[in-house]
């Protein structure tokens, strides 16, 4: 009699434990690195917005992975768009137990960060990093839902060559910046232009009027600057105190609703690009854009690409069933997602297999759209 | 367009706010011959105060000519910062008149560090916009090179206001007060000058300058930020050295000599050297300048004797 009541009561336990195995919530971290401080934090706010925006919506559908209820976290590090301070929190996030991450925003602090990631197999995939070095490294951890420089800096050369004979280059001396800016004066070349100068400055800088003034001299047509907002608006403004009539444009670092604040009425007609489509001709881009702006305000730059990059990274745990990451990364490289910017496959690097690069123009006090390049 | 003219512009606008930062950091260390490392902090805060004060303006009477604006926003900042200065003083320096040299200059530098952190408390961490549209647009070709009407007034009231402090140190009650406290602050206590509050004058007056010259900076470039004290209160303390610090008109020549060489540099560099070196270089420029005249000429272009006691 007491035999069958322990063993009954050893029946129920397992079963207790059984179901209880099957219902047990696991909570998965996922990283997110960006600027949190610093004068690129609005950017880096938005890319931590984008992510917890997908996170949130992801864990409202009561995810399972492999039989658990899965709840996501995101774990946010600021990375100050400083190459160290990345592979500092790099390490962190990894010490804490991340199983993939969605950074940096910076390609400065991408590169350096991708190794951290590689040598310790979790899988990243980067919103903005655009420089051509990020995935040309050879780590199977690393991918980007963004066109990289070389795509982007094409399409702007050969615009700045349709723009003008002449063309003067300035870069910030960042991996983005230069990276950029080397694909724009290749690109420009090839395309018949002539570049009359390359003036390198740095991205705390706000004094450009010695470097435009020996530029001047050379009369340009266009003046490209390969840098952050926080920089070109001054340089903007300071090219019309010097009575400059060349074009002014840049790549996405830009455009941003920051730059047009800063430069005011000096922004107008200047051009810029950004890779992928404007929110408006994304495939899903008013729905997000609605539900992003009820929560967090005004997309500053990079929002829709964070958040694709979460739920791409999601989606390879749910065809892997599992949130391993040395299970779910063969996943990764195989996805066909249609996110928020458009379709996203990767090649055999971690790009886009396909992206495109719209040119906006300030007019009026806003960007506007001037045309869709496929590269 | 004469490309030597407009480098010699950019110099001078650039030079300007250079000098009115470097009196600030003058003026103290001729009366207490201890270096002020808040003050570029200071500049930040009277940029951060005026578009504060201006962008609350706009907001309540946005018909008021922009220049009135402005100038109230300026006129704002100028009694917040000299508060701020009198109370740096009052926190950081008084305490520690008689401790050694070292202890003020690190409660200087941790009043720095603790402003930009408040600024970063108050502004947030991103570049704000100084509302340039309120200003006159205005722009000018002298000698072949092109001038705003924001530089000249710039250059203006850096002239203006050097000769009023220059009359002030020497020809006020004030100015008497300041000389003797440099000189000797034990004797001209017992001569009846009440040196604390000498002190405190001078760091408000210091810290007045400050909110001007930040005003100008924000104004000229169209943007302020928590960190554009730190390389400007740099390049400020390098031309008061190069002027000769404790030195009024050593600290105003120093400043323009720096801009002007800052953008001379930065506008020939690339071709002087064939393109080895580029603009990127412009900010060495001063600290070459800096290290050049202390190992060379340590009491600066225009300096006294008094410097070599420190």
């Amino acid at each position: 009699m007491k035999s069958t009541l322990l063993a009954l009561s050893v029946a129920v336990a397992l079963g207790l434990s059984m179901t209880a195995q099957a219902e047990e919530a696991v909570t998965v971290k996922i990283g997110q690195s960006s600027p949190l401080t610093g004068p690129q934090a609005h950017i880096g706010k938005d890319n931590d917005n984008g992510v917890r925006l997908a996170i949130d919506e992801i864990n409202a559908t009561k995810p399972v992975i492999d039989g658990k209820a899965v709840t996501f976290e995101v774990m946010s590090e600021d990375d100050q768009a400083d190459p160290k301070t990345a592979t500092i929190v790099a390490q962190r996030m990894i010490d804490e137990g991340i199983v993939g991450v969605v950074g940096h925003l910076n390609s400065g602090a991408t590169i350096p960060a991708s190794k951290v990631y590689a040598d310790n197999d979790i899988p990243q995939i980067s919103p903005s990093a655009t420089a051509i070095k990020y995935t040309a490294q050879g780590f199977k951890t690393a991918f980007r839902v963004m066109t990289n420089d070389e795509q982007q800096g094409k399409v702007l050369g050969a615009y700045a060559a349709k723009l003008g004979k002449k063309v003067a280059i300035v870069d910030d001396q960042t991996a983005y910046g230069q990276g950029l800016a080397a694909e724009v004066e290749k690109a420009a070349k090839a395309a018949g232009a002539e570049v009359v100068a390359v003036e390198h400055t740095n991205d705390k800088a706000t004094d450009f009027s010695a470097i435009l003034t020996s530029i001047k001299g050379k009369a340009p047509d266009v003046v490209f600057f390969g840098g952050m907002d926080p920089q070109g608006a001054p340089m903007a403004k300071q090219m019309r105190q010097l009575g400059m009539k060349a074009q002014f444009l840049g790549g996405d670092g830009l455009q941003t609703p920051k730059f047009i604040e800063l430069a005011g009425a000096d922004a107008e007609g200047a051009i810029a690009s950004i890779p992928g489509l404007p929110i408006e001709k994304m495939p899903k881009g008013a729905d997000f854009k609605k539900k992003f702006e009820e929560k967090y305000g005004q997309i500053q730059l990079y929002a829709p690409y964070a958040y694709d990059a979460a739920y791409v990274m999601v989606d390879a745990m749910q065809r892997a069933n599992s949130t391993d990451p040395a299970k779910y990364l063969p996943e990764l490289g195989k996805t066909s997602f249609e996110g928020v910017t458009g379709k996203i496959g990767f090649d055999a690097k971690g790009d886009l297999t396909s992206g495109p690069i719209t040119l906006y123009t300030v007019k009026g006090g806003k960007w506007e759209t001037l045309e869709t390049v496929q590269p | 367009m004469d490309i030597f003219a407009q480098q010699m512009v950019n110099g001078l606008v650039l030079g300007s706010v250079y000098a009115l930062v470097a009196l600030g950091y003058t003026l103290v260390y001729g009366i207490l011959e201890l270096i002020n490392f808040a003050h570029g902090e200071t500049t930040m805060m009277g940029s951060m105060i005026a578009i504060t004060v201006i962008g609350a303006l706009f907001g309540v009477a946005p018909d008021l000519p922009g220049i009135v604006i402005v100038f109230t926003g300026l006129l704002a900042a100028i009694p917040a910062c000299m508060l701020l200065g009198y109370s740096i003083e009052r926190v950081a320096y008084r305490p520690l008149r008689h401790a050694p040299r070292l202890a003020p200059l690190i409660t200087a530098i941790g009043i720095s560090i603790v402003l930009q952190n408040v600024a970063m408390l108050i502004w947030g961490k991103q570049y704000i916009a100084f509302p340039t549209t309120l200003l006159p647009q205005g722009r000018h070709e002298i000698l072949g090179a092109s001038i705003t009407d924001v530089q000249i007034a710039i250059l203006f009231l850096t002239v203006t206001i050097m000769v009023a402090l220059v009359t002030l140190v020497n020809r006020t009650r004030l100015g008497r007060a300041m000389r003797a406290t440099a000189q000797a602050p034990a004797v001209a206590q017992l001569m009846g000058v009440n040196v604390n509050r000498v002190i405190s004058a001078t760091f408000v007056i210091g810290a007045g300058l400050a909110a001007i010259a930040g005003v100008m900076v924000s104004a000229n470039y169209g943007q302020a930020h928590y960190y554009m004290g730190f390389l400007l209160g740099l390049k400020a303390f390098s031309a008061a050295v190069l002027g000769g610090i404790g030195n009024l008109t050593g600290a105003m020549l120093g400043g323009m000599l720096l801009g002007v060489l800052e953008a001379l540099g930065a506008g020939y560099i690339g071709d002087l050297t064939g393109g080895f070196l580029g603009s990127h270089y412009q900010d060495i420029f001063a600290f070459l300048v800096l290290i050049l005249v202390l190992t060379l000429k340590p009491s600066g272009l225009l300096g006294s004797k008094s410097v070599e006691r420190a």
